[in-house]
This record gives C-alpha cells, structure tokens and sequence, in this order.
C-alpha cells in the first residue's frame, strides 16, 4: 500500500528567507488587531459586560425574523437597546439586555423583563422555544473579566518559564512572543467580526496558548537538536533545517485537529460555534507564528551551538563506536 | 526500550481493560440496555448545559451578620447590667461604628462590669470574639475582632446553605447540588428544573419573622418624617398588607423572634376565608409569646416579616398554646412559599442571586446529539487520515485512540466529573491532539529509516526522540489546563477537566500502549523493512 505523504521527502523551503517580510506583517497584524479591539472594542456577552442573555429557537420558521424581533423588543418599556443576533443555525437567535441599574439587589426584576420580552415574543411566533436564560449581575461579570485577564496573563508567564527552564531565556521570549501574536490576533478576529466574547472563547484561547506552544516546542526541541548536531551550520540555515525537518509533523497535525474540529463547527450545538471557531482560526495562527515568530526571533536573539552544553545521543554514539569512530 | 516482559504487558491491559470498562455504565445509560445492577455503577454527571436546568449564585451581604451580631451583643450586655446585684446602671449606649459603646453612671462599677463581660466576649470558640476597652474611666467599648467576624460570618454561611438545602428539599426536585464557594456565596444547582421562579422566591425570601409591640405614643406627624421615639424605631408596611404604603413605629427591644418555630403550615382564616400561615412555636418560644400576650392584652403588636411590617392585630387575650396565624394579604401561593420558608428556618442573612443560567431541557438533548455526530464524523476522519498516511502504524494509533476516550470516559466517571457542552468541544480537541504524539513518533521512524537506520533502531530512536518534545507539549498544555480550571467558572471548567485528563491519558495510550504493540509485532514478524 502506497501511503500519504502529505509534504514531500526532502522539502526544502527557504523559511527564513523571508522572515524580515514576514515579521513586519506579523508585527503589522498584531498592531492592527489591538487597533481594531480599541476602536470596535469586543462584543461582549453577558459573561463579561453583565446583564441578560435569552436563547430561543424558532422551531418551525427556517429562518428567525431577526429585524421583527427588533422591533418588538426595541418597543417595549425599561428594556433599553437590545442586542439580537443569529448563532449558529439561522433559526437560533440570541437576545441580550443590559440590566438597568434598579435590578442590583432586585432578583424580580430580572425575572419580570425576561418574562415581558419571552411574552411579547411569543405573540407573534407560536412557535418559539426557550432554550436559556443567562443573567449576569455586574459584580459577577466584573469578576469574571478580572479572572480571564488573570488566566491568560497567568498562562503565558507561566508556559514561557516553563521554556526558559527547559530551553535557554531566548526560546523562552520566542515562545512568549508567538503567543503574544496568536492572543493579539485571535482577539482581534473577534473585533473584527463582532462574534460574541465570552469565556468560553477565554477558554478557546488557552487552548491556543496550549496547542500553538505545542507548534513551537517541538520546532525548538528540534533546533536545539541541530544546533547540538551541526555546530558549524549558519544559523539562518539551520533554523530552515529544524522547520523543514518537522514540517511534515507540523502539516499532519495541525490537519488531523482541523478534521476533528471543523464538523464540530459545522454540525455541532450552536452555543459552541464562536469557541470552535476561536480554536479553528488558532490553530493556522498558532502553526504559522511557531514558523515565522518563534524561530526567527531566536536568530535576532543570538542563540548559538555554544548555547547548549554539546551532548551526543545515546543511539548516535553506539553508532559511532560500531563504525569505528571512537 | 522495546523490552516488554509478561508481568508488565500484563499490569499495562489490566490498567486500560479496568479505565475502559468504567466508562461502559455511561455509554450504556444513552441507550436501552440495562448495565448489570451487581457491578460497580459509575457514570459521568451531566452538566445543567447538557441536562438542562438552573444554576444559581447567591451572595450574602456579610454586613448584615455584624449588624445582628451587635444588636444582639447590646442586649446580652444590658441584661448582663440589669441583672447584676446590685444593678449596674448604664447610659449612652451607642452601636455606631460597628462596635457597641456605653457609659456607666458610676464610674465605681467599672471592675464589676468588666467582670460581667470577660465570659460574653470569649464566646464559645477558640478565638476571641469582642476586644474590650475603657475610655476615661467610665465609657465601656467592645469591638468585634477580625476572628470573632470570620467567624461568624462562617457560621452564617453554614447555617443558611442548611436553610437554603431545607427549602430546595421541599420542592421535590431531584438531586440538587448546594455547594459554599468562597466567604459569602452559596452554589445552588438544580437538574430539570423548567421555571425556576418558584425556587428563586423560596431563595430570595430571608423568612425573618419578628413580633414587636407597636409604640402607640408615637405622633402621626412625628411617622411621617421618619422620626420614631426614643427607643422605638420604623417599619413601612409590606406592599400586600392593607395598610401599604403606611409606616408604624415599633418598640425596638423585648418582641420576640420566629426562630423558635416548630411547624408553620399554610391555611385559611375561618372568618374571612383569607390565606394565612399557621405557626406553632417550641415551647420556649411559646412561654415568651404567652408572657408577653398577657401583659400587653389589648395592645397592638406588629408582626414583622424580613423588615416589612405584615399586619399590626391586638392582643385579643393572652395566647397561651403557642400557636399564632399571620395574615398580610397572602395567596395561597405565597402563603405556602412563607409556610416553607418558615417551617426550614429563617435564613440568617438576606441572600441575593447575582448569576443565574438556565437550560431548556430540549436544548441540551439536542447538543448531545449534534456533538456526538461532530465527534463521530471528526473520529472518522481523524482516523482516515492517521491510517492513510502510516498504514500499520495508523491502525495503532487509531485503536489507541478508542481507548484513549473510553479511558477519559472512565476516569471521568470515576471521579465522578461532569461533562459540559465545552467538554465536548474538549472531546473533540482531545481526539485531535492526541494522535499528535503518535504523528511526531511516526514521522520521526520515518526519518531514522530515511538516515539508514535498522528497523528496531529506527523505531527505538523514533519513540525516544519523539518523547521529549510530546512531553514538553504536554506540560505546556498541561498549564493552560490548570489556569483555565482554577480561574474558569461552570461548565467552562467542564472544558479544562477534559482537556486535563485526556493530556495524560493520551501520553499513555498514544506512547505507552502503541510501544507494546509495535513492539509485540516486531518480536512476532521480524521485518526487515517497514512501509512507512
């Protein structure tokens, strides 16, 4: 049986040919996107801005009359400027209120503007089914944007120690700074497009922080293993070496995630798409920052063969002593 | 590296067999079959996302804790004065500031009142409660410590989540979890629960029931503006009782609380048909009703629930049997929901809901449906991928990777977790990633035989290169785990505890347990050459 090999034997690109280009636009997309979280800011969900979050599906009209809802929700009295949006199947409609100030302390009040929107609703559609209701005091939802801004902080100190420990300070900045890049720009995809940010997109991008420093571990453990081996080599050549040696790795796995995650996007619940999405969308940003972030910055850092006490694996060495080496 | 003596095959298919079968009462509970009721029974604990129903946070107003606690300490402190022989006269009591203050008329009794108080301010426990000063000589001043407030909030805590478990019980819904989280917060979750107005009205009503006598001296003009007379304060009418938007003025010290009820059932008044609670005191509670009916016959007392005054009856005659009825304009709804709030106990500090998430039923239903399919259509295609690209190899990983979710399944169970709707997405994630240690240790054989390297060597280099950089990645992963499990909430945490327990149980299936088959088949075939 002839198997797949999705990157050919011997595959040679000349990565860091083009690593000042690349970098520039990386550095470029980053400042983009913190731009765009500044200006359109983030669509908060009720996890972070507070409030109240209503989920109902329509159950016998395909598509959700978003503009009607509008209308009725916007008409009604102390409800305020709500936020209506489709989410996942076109008749999945989420509807989000803030609540006014008089409903701190007040747990009726909640209660009664869930019941005055669900009921003004219904009139029209007989068919609509309440799926959820989330309702976050401001306390709470502060708190929870306290912890996530914690958590990711927290996450890419404490992984880029971990590197530094395991590797040398210059791997350890490398990696910080290609996580820096997924973050920036996975947050930014989000102000982009307005998808609604709640934790569970904070937990989407610790699995990016996790799974994009997957990428550039095993491209490191590999250049300390060629700067161990080929103490000579330019290091720009080297670094094409390591990157082009575990290419394939790098390929077959960031496929094998997309596969198992893009029919959760496509078929899975609705209330998971924006966190499906998020790992999605991290997964490319992640494999290319371990590429173009990750070990071009170790060749502007100085990392050398002399950064490594030399060590010779155990296999390579029997192999020498039986070849008469030693 | 490839050395697998008996014993150790052995240990290492109990390990999986064991892990495997844990997770079998689960998957058997989606379907018809009955798992066989001698065995061990675990499953994996839906999450209210998946199984639909209520979560609910309350928070305690902590201040309200110290406030009761001084009010209560003020009168420990002028019965303790009052009673003492001979009496110790006192003036100027004041509980401003959070600590109670008062001067004694005679400066001579300043060591007997000291005396009086050292055994009240040790309290019961090991910390001190109350500090205790003197200021010129003559002014007493006792201060609740830090302790003596950590403490009692605590206590608090403890006793409304029993309040809270009460009430939730006598709803009859099923398996409600009520867990302390931090200082000043209680975690009510409740499976299926559709509407859960009823339960946040149980929750959000304190149920404090007090019986005061009402100060008649007190002018009309004086009520108006808020002014009450000395000792005496106000209390607005309750918005159902007759007579709301109305206030009365109450004696501040000697009514009784409903705290020493022994049954409250809801009924109806047999004059006007109107619903009402019946309450039966305990017999102390009784013997202080009946004293305090007898000598205030024909005065009006006000029965007063959570700060709201119900109703103000007079006292006909002495009530001596210890049962009362309180009126205020109830339904037979909410006269019923009081009778339970009652009857579980008044809870000891005001509790508010500041999150809350509910789950239609169907809604969940239909998430395990659709993220079952996702995951099934990704497996698939994960292991068409896996096969097509390292043939033999492939169909290791692949098989390890069935074990590899029915062990998180297991572990899962065993452990009793939950499973979120992210918990699937860290399904998902998890079958994704995890055959990544078997592509880095197969793409690096392939490389070792590219070099020229035997087979047994190339394997034996490839899973032992390969090694160091799957464990990197995993401790990385391994991190963000954890800070998503400590800093997330709900069933975001669901996500963490997958992605936790499926880095380590893929470490084993995906390295340890295709070594020993890889390494079996080696033994067995013999090959001089492998297709990879």
């Amino acid at each position: 049986m002839k198997l797949l090999k999705l990157v050919p034997d011997d595959t040679n690109i000349k990565f860091l040919k083009w690593r000042v280009p690349f970098f520039v636009v990386s550095i470029l997309l980053i400042a983009a996107s913190w731009a765009l979280v500044m200006t359109k800011g983030l669509n908060f969900g009720v996890d972070f801005a507070g409030g109240q979050e209503i989920r109902v599906t329509f159950n016998e009209t395909a598509e959700a009359p978003v503009a009607d809802m509008r209308e009725t929700v916007g008409a009604l009295e102390g409800i305020g400027d709500p936020v209506i949006q489709r989410f996942g199947a076109p008749n999945e409609v989420s509807i989000r209120v803030k609540l006014p100030p008089e409903a701190e302390g007040n747990p009726d009040y909640a209660d009664q503007m869930t019941r005055q929107i669900t009921d003004a609703l219904k009139q029209g559609h007989s068919d609509l089914r309440i799926d959820g209701v989330d309702s976050v005091s401001g306390k709470v939802s502060g708190e929870f944007r306290n912890d996530a801004v914690l958590a990711l902080l927290a996450a890419m100190l404490a992984v880029a120690i971990y590197i530094w420990i395991r590797f040398e300070w210059q791997f350890g900045v490398g990696g910080l700074f290609a996580l820096f890049h997924d973050v920036s720009l996975t947050l930014g995809m989000f102000a982009l497009l307005q998808l609604e940010f709640s934790l569970q997109i904070i937990a989407a991008i610790l699995a990016i922080i996790g799974y994009s420093l997957n990428d550039t571990i095993v491209v490191y453990d590999r250049i300390r293993e060629n700067l161990k081996k080929y103490r000579k080599m330019d290091e720009a050549e080297l670094l094409d070496l390591s990157v082009n040696e575990t290419l394939a790795r790098t390929v077959m796995t960031s496929l094998t995630l997309l596969v198992a995650l893009v029919p959760l996007l496509l078929f899975g619940p609705a209330s998971l798409f924006g966190m499906v999405a998020a790992i999605t969308l991290g997964i490319f940003v992640g494999t290319y920052s371990s590429i173009y972030m990750a070990a071009p910055l170790l060749v502007w850092m100085g990392v050398t063969s002399d950064s490594f006490v030399p060590q010779e694996s155990e296999v390579d060495k029997q192999e020498r002593i039986a070849r008469g080496q030693l | 590296m490839l050395d697998f003596p008996t014993w150790k095959k052995v240990w290492l298919w109990g390990l999986t067999l064991i892990a495997a079968a844990a997770a079998l009462p689960s998957l058997l509970s989606t379907t018809s079959l009955k798992w066989p009721e001698f065995l061990p029974d675990p499953q994996v604990n839906l999450g209210l996302d998946l199984a639909g129903g209520s979560h609910i946070l309350l928070e305690a107003d902590a201040s309200q804790v110290q406030a009761q606690r001084l009010e209560n300490m003020e009168e420990t402190a002028r019965a303790a004065m009052r009673n003492a022989e001979p009496r110790i006269r006192i003036g100027d009591v004041s509980t401003a500031n959070g600590q109670l203050s008062f001067m004694l008329d005679d400066a001579a009794d300043l060591d007997r009142a000291r005396e009086l108080m050292l055994p009240v301010i040790n309290g019961s426990g090991l910390v001190r409660e109350w500090d205790l000063s003197v200021v010129d000589g003559q002014r007493m001043i006792l201060k609740p410590t830090q302790d003596g407030i950590e403490t009692a909030v605590a206590q608090a805590m403890d006793s409304a989540t029993e309040v809270v478990r009460k009430r939730i019980d006598a709803l009859g819904t099923r398996e409600p979890t009520i867990i302390r989280q931090g200082d000043t917060r209680i975690v009510v979750q409740v499976p299926g629960l559709q509407d859960p107005d009823q339960l946040k009205e149980l929750l959000g009503q304190t149920a404090k029931l007090e019986f005061k006598l009402v100060d008649a001296t007190a002018l009309p003009s004086d009520l108006a503006q808020g002014i009450a007379p000395l000792g005496s304060e106000i209390f607005s009418f309750a918005a159902t009782s007759d007579f709301a938007g109305q206030s009365v003025a109450v004696k501040r010290l000697g009514g009784i609380r409903g705290d020493s009820l022994v049954n409250a059932q809801q009924g109806f008044d047999p004059q006007t048909n109107e619903a009402v609670v019946n309450i039966q005191f305990d017999q102390q509670g009784g013997a202080r009703f009946a004293t305090l009916s007898t000598e205030n016959v024909g005065r009006a007392f006000a029965i007063i629930l959570d700060g709201k005054v119900l109703s103000t009856p007079n006292f006909r005659e002495p009530i001596l049997g210890g049962s009362a009825q309180i009126s205020g304009g109830f339904t037979v709804e909410t006269a019923n929901n009081l009778a339970i709030s009652l009857r579980s106990g008044a809870l000891p500090v005001d509790l508010s809901v500041i999150e809350e998430r509910t789950v239609g039923p169907d809604l969940g239903a239909d998430s395990i449906k659709r993220g079952l399919l996702a995951m099934m259509i990704g497996s698939a295609a994960v292991v068409a991928l896996m096969i097509a690209s390292y043939g033999r190899f492939g169909v290791y990983a692949t098989i390890a990777l069935a074990f590899n979710v029915l062990i998180i399944l297991g572990i899962m169970a065993g452990l009793n977790t939950t499973l979120t709707l992210p918990g699937i997405a860290g399904f998902v994630l998890t079958i994704g990633a995890a055959v990544d240690a078997n592509v880095l240790i197969n793409e690096r054989i392939r490389e070792e035989r590219k070099r020229g390297r035997r087979v047994v060597a190339a394997i034996e280099n490839g899973y032992k290169e390969a090694s160091r950089a799957i464990y990197d990645a995993n401790v990385t992963n391994f991190i963000a785990g954890v800070l998503l499990f400590l800093f997330g909430s709900g069933p975001v945490r669901g996500f963490a505890v997958v992605l936790v327990i499926g880095l380590f149980t893929s470490v084993f299936t995906a390295v340890t347990l295709t070594r020993m088959w890889v390494a079996g088949w080696l033994r067995k075939a013999r090959p001089s050459d492998i297709n990879l």
